[in-house]
């Protein structure tokens, strides 16, 4: 097997005096997509803003393409190719819908995600391009988010709970428009509260409890019992 | 009667000169929500650089904005990234500290520089050159300067809207966190931020020094003008800037029409004005 194209290698993360991530190990393949479960306070978001630069490690804790990126500042994890659709959209809200996107490709890789790619995946961003992009509705407003990342043409992608907040039908639609992105050999890693959700578009599963990882494996091996065992820390 | 059209007309062009001396304060605030204690100094400072290009490479003042605006430019760059950049976090005490600091230094090295005489860069015949217009005596140099302010204050409209910069510029000023996961370095960002304030700044020093005699004490002065102007156009909208630049230089000419003693008073009561009926400025941008 070749090298991961992501791993983490006891990645600890802190918050001040607060300590978020406990060693946590990961290993993540080209093309293979992730789900990252686990209780609200179990680290997933400090996780993908360690990964992504937003929060500062020792440099060898995150190793991308065998390169440490974990001292890295975000812009610079950007342009090496790890792109983040954040927690809650976070838009630019004085810029609009195209002017997000556009912000997005600054990194200027080369790769199949243009423009035109992102209108043809969300055709309704392309009919609202010129609006305020806080205009949109939040499941417009999360296309604009998942447009915006892919702009750069990343090697891998990020998704910090895309369904928060949706309405169900618009978590589906969302989840339907995934295998667009990602089947393209994009290596993902999807972290989510709804686990039906995460497991049905992910090969392999961690779960973090209170900044471990608590359970992995890939998603047929591993049984509900399991799951609510590692994601709740009761004995199974 | 036509003496107070001409007032309030004097006014009007004197507000040019206030919005140049407004649109860096603006723009710095706008995108990295910096106040700079230390424009005012920094304009005065761009007009001594005037001084010595005119003096050393014997030009006119205007030719000299071609040297001035790009070392203004630089000047601007270095110092974000090399001082204030340090000083921006969720607090808002230390770049006031450090930028009123950096005013005190700047008075004092212009003055060790320059000493304490007052200076003026001479523009020749077209300071006193004039247009009969109506019955009114316009000067060409209070028509160059606003004509000046309008071009620059589109200009900045135009950098922030349409262009790739205004983008960034205005993501970061947005969020800067998720700007940086776009792949922008927020410090350069900022750098450039301030370079383009510095290189306005210039052009405002040298209308300045133009239009009047200046000593390396009266950055203070220009500083309040300017925040005057920002501050009664609404924060963060440029054009509001010229529109407040514009009503602080009306308030002073009608002022100083009544009595001459009143010209900055009068003007520094119409900012009170404004900020008791309007505090948010007349021209507030609109949140979308």
């Amino acid at each position: 097997m070749s090298e991961p194209v992501l791993q983490l290698v006891g990645l600890d993360a802190h918050y001040g005096d607060f300590q978020a991530l406990y060693g946590v190990d990961m290993e993540v393949n080209a093309g293979e997509v992730i789900a990252i479960i686990g209780a609200n306070g179990a680290g997933k978001t400090t996780l993908m803003r360690s990964i992504s630069g937003l929060l500062h490690n020792a440099g060898d804790q995150v190793r991308f393409k065998g390169q440490p990126i974990g001292a890295l500042r975000a812009d610079q994890v950007a342009y090496a190719g790890v792109a983040l659709v954040p927690e809650g959209r976070q838009l630019f809200a004085s810029l609009s819908v195209e002017e997000n996107l556009r912000l997005g490709s600054t990194v200027g890789r080369a790769g199949p995600w243009s423009l035109e790619a992102v209108y043809d995946l969300f055709p309704i961003l392309q009919e609202r391009r010129n609006q305020p992009s806080t205009s949109l509705s939040g499941g417009q407003q999360q296309m604009v988010a998942i447009g915006r990342a892919l702009m750069s043409n990343p090697e891998v992608i990020l998704f910090d709970e895309i369904s928060l907040g949706l309405a169900p039908v618009i978590i589906k639609s969302i989840y339907e428009a995934l295998p667009g992105i990602i089947g393209g050999g994009m290596t993902a890693m999807i972290v989510e509260q709804d686990i039906t959700k995460a497991l049905s578009v992910s090969s392999r599963v961690y779960c973090l409890q209170e900044g471990r990882v608590s359970l992995s494996g890939r998603v047929g091996d591993i049984t509900r019992d399991q799951i609510t065992a590692a994601y709740f820390g009761v004995a199974a | 009667m036509i003496e107070w059209v001409n007032a309030v007309v004097q006014g009007i062009l004197l507000g040019g000169l206030y919005a140049l001396f407004a649109a860096g304060l603006s723009l710095i605030f706008g995108v990295m929500r910096l106040v700079n204690i230390a424009h005012g100094d920094l304009i005065i400072l761009a007009a001594y650089l005037g001084l010595s290009t005119t003096v050393m490479l014997g030009v006119h003042p205007f030719a000299a904005l071609l040297v001035v605006m790009p070392a203004m430019a630089g000047i601007g760059y270095v110092l974000q990234r090399g001082l204030l950049n340090q000083t921006l976090g969720p607090d808002i005490l230390p770049p006031l500290l450090v930028t009123f600091g950096l005013s005190v230094i700047l008075q004092n090295a212009l003055l060790e520089g320059y000493t304490a005489d007052p200076q003026k860069l001479s523009a020749g015949s077209i300071e006193t050159a004039s247009l009969s217009v109506g019955g009114l005596s316009l000067g060409v140099l209070p028509l160059l300067t606003f004509g000046l302010a309008v071009a620059v204050i589109a200009g900045l409209q135009w950098i922030f809207y349409a262009t790739a910069l205004g983008r960034q510029f205005r993501a970061v000023s947005d969020n800067q966190d998720i700007a940086q996961l776009m792949g922008l370095n927020k410090a350069h960002v900022f750098g450039l931020a301030m370079a383009l304030a510095l290189a306005v700044t210039a052009i405002a020093g040298v209308m300045l020094g133009v239009r009047t005699s200046f000593d390396p004490s009266i950055g203070g002065g220009r500083l309040i003008f300017g925040f005057e102007a920002v501050i009664i156009g609404g924060l963060g909208n440029i054009w509001g800037t010229l529109a407040g630049g514009v009503i602080l230089g009306v308030a002073q000419t009608i002022g100083a029409k009544i009595d001459p003693g009143w010209q900055v008073l009068a003007g520094h009561v119409a900012f009170l004005v404004v900020l008791a009926v309007r505090p948010n400025g007349l021209f507030p941008r609109v949140e979308h």
